[in-house]
């Protein structure tokens, strides 16, 4: 039998637990979308350098609603002829699929900037990758608190 | 039945960056939920958004599940000359929608 005072003990370190956050997805299927966002990481960079900086990522640092989530990313960038940014990728890593979108654009957008709105999975890290007309690679990353999930399938909640 | 809104501004002075804002009317159907009976709703997403100004190809966006329903995609162009946007959305089973609307440059 489950005194009182053993039970304010329990419940009180259930509530300290530092993975709360965390917890939606099981370990398993997390560590396998990691290698998922792994392998599209590669895939974008196609063994180049990435470098922090110049790109900036907006997003809400905490979501009530994962299934419409504003996202806008904005690269710092001339836009001319000789220096532009060519592509723009978002990338999730707790997503079913990392890719969110892949933006191609040119010195005719003028600012390299977008927005749209996205789905997340679970409270995670999303990145966007920018390449720039000489080849080199910047990104931002930005982490989220998601409390409803855009997905309801096996694993979450 | 398909339904998409364009906004942008209807004239600009040559060289000004103009905002255009663009929405389609599309479930965006991820293809990882279920029905109540077990069975896997198929996919029904917008591939790919293209933006041509006068012919040229300014702006390409790729879509994937991860994009919420009614994809809003705004960006920028160059207001270069006065022409005709078109905007298209290509998607799964044989989805497709052209939109165009004229800037006045001067």
């Amino acid at each position: 039998m489950t005194t009182r005072r053993e039970f304010l003990v329990v419940a009180a370190a259930s509530l300290a637990a530092p993975a709360a956050v965390e917890a939606q997805l099981d370990p398993n299927q997390a560590a396998v979308r990691k290698a998922a966002f792994q392998a599209a990481l590669g895939r974008v960079l196609g063994g180049a350098e990435v470098r922090r900086g110049r790109v900036k990522l907006r997003l809400p640092p905490l979501i009530d609603n994962g299934n419409s989530v504003p996202l806008s990313v904005s690269v710092e960038s001339p836009m001319t002829a000789a220096d532009h940014v060519a592509a723009i990728h978002v990338l999730t890593q707790k997503n079913p699929l990392p890719d969110v979108v892949s933006v191609a654009l040119g010195p005719r957008a003028g600012r390299a900037v977008f927005s749209t709105r996205v789905r997340l999975a679970d409270s995670q890290t999303v990145t966007a990758i920018a390449q720039l007309s000489d080849g080199s690679f910047w990104l931002d990353s930005a982490d989220v608190v998601v409390t409803l999930s855009a997905c309801l399938e096996e694993g979450l909640i | 039945m398909a339904r998409a809104v364009v906004t942008l501004p209807p004239q600009a002075k040559r060289g000004d960056i103009v905002e255009i804002k663009t929405l389609a009317a599309h479930p965006m159907e991820t293809g990882f939920r279920r029905t109540q009976t077990g069975d896997l709703i198929p996919r029904d997403i917008i591939r790919r958004f293209t933006c041509t100004y006068s012919g040229t190809e300014v702006f390409r966006v790729e879509l994937h599940p991860a994009i919420a329903a009614n994809p809003l995609i705004a960006f920028t162009t160059v207001a270069t000359e006065s022409g005709t946007l078109t905007f298209q959305w290509v998607g799964d089973n044989g989805y497709a929608v052209t939109e165009t609307a004229s800037i006045r440059v001067e």
